[in-house]
């Protein structure tokens, strides 16, 4: 409330600073998290923005220079409908035109899993941004793993939340896929973040099989390998 | 605003069109080599420029309209072409913003173009009027802005045509563009949009009366000509989906079709009304010279092939807006110019709305379009500092 009394007096742009007072409230706890590890005045990318919430957030309190991509449209409308630079478009598409190093800050959040090439979407993530921070449902919590191993059905839950045939989910991966994703593709995992069930971040080592197990969600830090001068092999 | 009122004769302004008149003095360079002029350029506005000229919006008119944007069209009496949008308290707000629209070189409601005088002849200049481009028409709206001690412009808008010249602006005069929303356009004219265009231009010069362009000279008016060109060109604005709606094959006043060539069915006398209503308010040549300057326009080409170098360095604002349903200036062309200025790091809003109004929703009651604009505006002018009240 404080947040909306406070833009009231700026008296402009009325929808777009409503916007951004619920944001700051009702940030998505895994975006709040996203939040708090982006510099202020960032320039920032956020690939599959939804309706802003995390943009508004960055410009209202981190004074970032932001934009977005949404595939949906009813999103996109609301994002720019709200004063927010954002393009209709898709991570699988519309990443090349960027060029490499234009934003301090690229977030994937909770959109990996929906694409159609991961592995290029990573790659062009670390080209495009000095940073990017990818957070992901991890498909190898053991709540998941034993739902399958019990019911011998695809695991839906709150993360994952539509049945197998219409679920926009088609790449979905454990926190271990990920690790030897980047692995592969020489991105550096500069920080990790397991989150629990009930959103709450705890920190084990994203290489070890505890995290694998018990973390519903991840949120990484990466770097392209040539971007930091320590390589860390 | 102060305003110059052309001495010259002119066979269409004699009638003394409402607004204002500029007449340039000095010579435009045009793309064809030609330095042209004196010559006059017809404005509208709307809305106070505020102290420190911060809230002007040029809105750039498409092929057939003109500068009337929200007052009553002086032939046609039918409201302005984007009342829709602009007016007190509208997404161009009048009561914030000081909107400015002129008429297009080489148009035909009071500035300059062929129906006019060449003084070298006394005579209507015709087909020895310059072909004009869309970069010509954008110089000639940058003179009138100097005229009118408009340094930096908040907005630039216009939807076809208008969203050519506002490309353009962006490419041409990037520090005087702080917000630029290109409205179903295109970075450069189809094979397909030149090939319409070709029918409409040859429809007009097989009109006997069109005289090779020398009909003003003979009192002639090749109206015919023009009205096929206006038909062919409004099916290209509308979307099939959107004549099913509004008439599939209901017929026109009867019940059964008359085994004739009258206009049977209501899509043919909407055709028709429209051909016969357009030759009211607008002139042949006009029409062959502004069809012209949108063939030739490919912003790339200006800077060798490359769209994403046109807007290096850009600071400006981009809102590209395109429609589901238009066939003419589809998504996929609004979509290569974001890319391109994705490729050159601007900043870019891009939305396409759902609608099966063809082309043509641009001028048309969109609540999606509104909605976006809307807001698009505000977190534009909170970026500049525009209060609401100074």
């Amino acid at each position: 409330m404080a947040a909306s009394a406070e833009t009231a007096t700026l008296g402009l742009a009325a929808s777009a600073q409503a916007t951004v007072a619920a944001a700051a409230g009702e940030l998505r706890q895994d975006l709040r998290l996203i939040a708090d590890m982006i510099e202020p005045g960032s320039r920032v990318l956020d690939i599959g923005c939804g309706d802003g919430a995390l943009l508004a957030y960055l410009a209202q309190y981190k004074s970032v220079d932001g934009r977005g991509i949404e595939l949906s449209q009813s999103g996109v409308n609301a994002c720019v409908g709200h004063g927010l630079s954002v393009i209709q478009g898709d991570a699988d598409r519309d990443l090349d035109a960027y060029p490499s190093g234009a934003f301090d800050v690229v977030v994937l959040s909770q959109t990996l899993q929906a694409t159609r090439q991961p592995r290029n979407v990573v790659a062009a993530l670390v080209r495009i941004g000095r940073r990017a921070i990818v957070s992901f449902p991890n498909f190898g919590f053991w709540r998941i793993r034993l739902r399958l191993l019990v019911t011998g059905r695809m695991p839906v839950s709150h993360c994952l939340a539509n049945p197998w045939y219409e679920t926009p989910n088609i790449h979905l991966c454990t926190i271990r896929d990920f690790v030897a994703l980047c692995d592969e593709l020489d991105v550096r995992v500069e920080r990790s973040v397991t989150l629990d069930r009930h959103g709450q971040p705890f920190s084990l080592d994203p290489h070890g099989g505890l995290a694998n197990l018990l973390a519903e969600q991840g949120i990484f830090v990466l770097c392209g390998s040539r971007n930091e001068g320590d390589t860390r092999s | 605003m102060s305003a110059v009122i052309s001495p010259r004769l002119r066979s269409r302004s004699d009638q003394d069109w409402p607004g204002h008149r500029l007449v340039v003095r000095e010579q435009l360079q045009l793309d064809c080599g030609i330095d042209f002029g004196p010559f006059t350029i017809a404005y509208q506005t709307y809305g106070t420029l505020n102290p420190d000229r911060s809230n002007a919006i040029l809105v750039c008119h498409a092929l057939s309209g003109d500068q009337y944007v929200a007052d009553p069209h002086p032939i046609t009496g039918k409201p302005g072409w984007w009342e829709t949008l602009a007016g007190p308290g509208g997404v161009l707000d009048t009561e914030r913003y000081f909107l400015i629209c002129a008429n297009v070189l080489g148009g035909c409601m009071g500035t300059t173009g062929p129906q006019d005088i060449d003084p070298a002849t006394g005579e209507p200049w015709a087909l020895s009027f310059p072909v004009i481009t869309i970069r010509d028409m954008v110089r000639a709206q940058k003179l009138l802005l100097d005229h009118l001690g408009i340094d930096s412009l908040f907005c630039v808008i216009g939807g076809s045509m208008g969203a050519m010249q506002v490309l353009q602006w962006a490419a041409s005069y990037p520090d005087s563009v702080f917000a630029a929303v290109p409205i179903a356009g295109a970075a450069r004219h189809s094979a397909q949009n030149i090939a319409f265009h070709e029918v409409g231009r040859q429809a007009i010069m097989a009109d006997p009366d069109w005289c090779g362009g020398r009909y003003i000279s003979l009192s002639r008016n090749p109206v015919r000509g023009l009205a096929v060109a206006r038909m062919a060109a409004h099916i290209t604005y509308l979307s099939e989906a959107a004549l099913h709606r509004k008439f599939g094959r209901n017929l026109q006043d009867r019940h059964t079709v008359t085994y004739g060539f009258d206009a049977d069915f209501q899509v043919e006398s909407y055709l028709r009304h429209q051909g016969s209503t357009f030759v009211d308010r607008f002139d042949a040549n006009s029409y062959l010279y502004i069809t012209r300057a949108m063939d030739y326009f490919d912003l790339a080409a200006e800077n060798g092939g490359s769209l994403s170098s046109v807007f290096k360095e850009t600071r400006s604002r981009f809102c590209i807006i395109s429609f589901t349903s238009d066939w003419l200036f589809p998504t996929s062309e609004s979509r290569e110019v974001v890319h391109a200025l994705n490729a050159a790091a601007a900043n870019v809003s891009f939305v396409e709305v759902a609608t099966d109004n063809g082309h043509d929703a641009f001028l048309l009651h969109e609540p999606e379009l509104f909605k976006t604009l809307r807001g698009f505006l505000n977190g534009c002018a909170e970026h500049r500092g525009l209060t609401r009240s100074w």
